[in-house]
């Protein structure tokens, strides 16, 4: 149980996940819509770990060593995925990269 | 403790807030990391001072080093000596700084006040994380692992240059001509 009430830290998880979701819908920068995916990410291992601290369980600290390793993974091959598209299309804009509709 | 936790959110807030409008990609990196620090805050007076460490030093420590590798190879912009001096000015690095002040003097007033232990905040600390993630949750660190090597391997692969490989029909065509 902690000191603050745990509305207000699942109010705050949901907030940051909005902000990470509202940068993926309005930035047309993929560097800027993989850090929002990250921001993602991180609201939901905070709305585990305070879950798991309100009720004095290791489960949500756990769970967000495994989003951590996650998020790891898919920055490393999201990363590789952008220098590769931008060697292709000498653009990082994802309005540019449309062959597949043309 | 409870102001600490909503100074911490307002931080975390406007930072990232920061991060999703601003312009500049590593100015925005700045700020995530800031937001990073804050969440990191709320994980410590939560009773969870193992993991405000894991996120210091994976997240803002490892994978925003990894943007910052991947901006600069990307070196992005065609005036990027300009965007350079521009990082000087105090305008850039001052909220910021104000931000990261703010966190520093809430995290010595936690160790100062020593209330951790006396609220009723229960610490939940790496020893009994670590019995938990190898006790019941040795298949998922296993899977983790091998999503881990997986990632690398992938990495590897789509950053490696490549030199060019033609179809074995194209190939056959070439050797015709010539």
């Amino acid at each position: 149980m902690s000191n603050f009430p745990l509305e207000a830290g699942m109010i705050l998880a949901g907030l940051l996940f909005l902000a990470g979701l509202y940068g993926v819908m309005i930035r047309r920068n993929i560097i800027f819509m993989l850090m929002s995916v990250e921001i993602m990410f991180n609201a939901a291992g905070l709305a585990f770990v305070l879950a798991g601290a309100h009720h004095g369980q290791a489960d949500g600290q756990v769970m967000l060593i495994f989003i951590l390793a996650m998020a790891a993974a898919e920055v490393a091959v999201g990363l590789a995925l952008i220098l590769q598209m931008y060697k292709l299309n000498k653009t990082i804009d994802t309005d540019a990269i449309s062959q597949l509709r043309d | 403790m409870n102001i600490i936790f909503y100074i911490a959110a307002l931080i975390a807030l406007i930072a990232t807030f920061r991060v999703v409008t601003h312009k500049n990609a590593v100015h925005a990196l700045l700020y995530l990391v800031v937001s990073l620090l804050a969440i990191s805050v709320i994980f410590f007076i939560s009773g969870a001072p193992f993991v405000a460490a894991l996120e210091v030093i994976v997240y803002a420590g490892a994978i925003m080093v990894l943007f910052v590798f991947a901006i600069v190879m990307l070196n992005l912009g065609e005036d990027s000596i300009q965007r350079e001096a521009n990082l000087l000015q105090p305008g850039v690095w001052k909220i910021p700084t104000i931000l990261i002040v703010i966190l520093l003097a809430e995290l010595i007033y936690v160790f100062a006040s020593n209330q951790m232990t006396a609220g009723n905040v229960r610490i939940v600390d790496a020893a009994e994380v670590s019995q938990r993630l190898f006790g019941g949750y040795v298949l998922a660190v296993e899977m983790t692992g091998i999503l881990l090597l997986s990632g690398i391997v992938g990495a590897y692969h789509l950053g490696r240059e490549k030199k060019r490989e033609y179809h074995r029909y194209l190939q056959t065509n070439e050797e015709e001509h010539e």
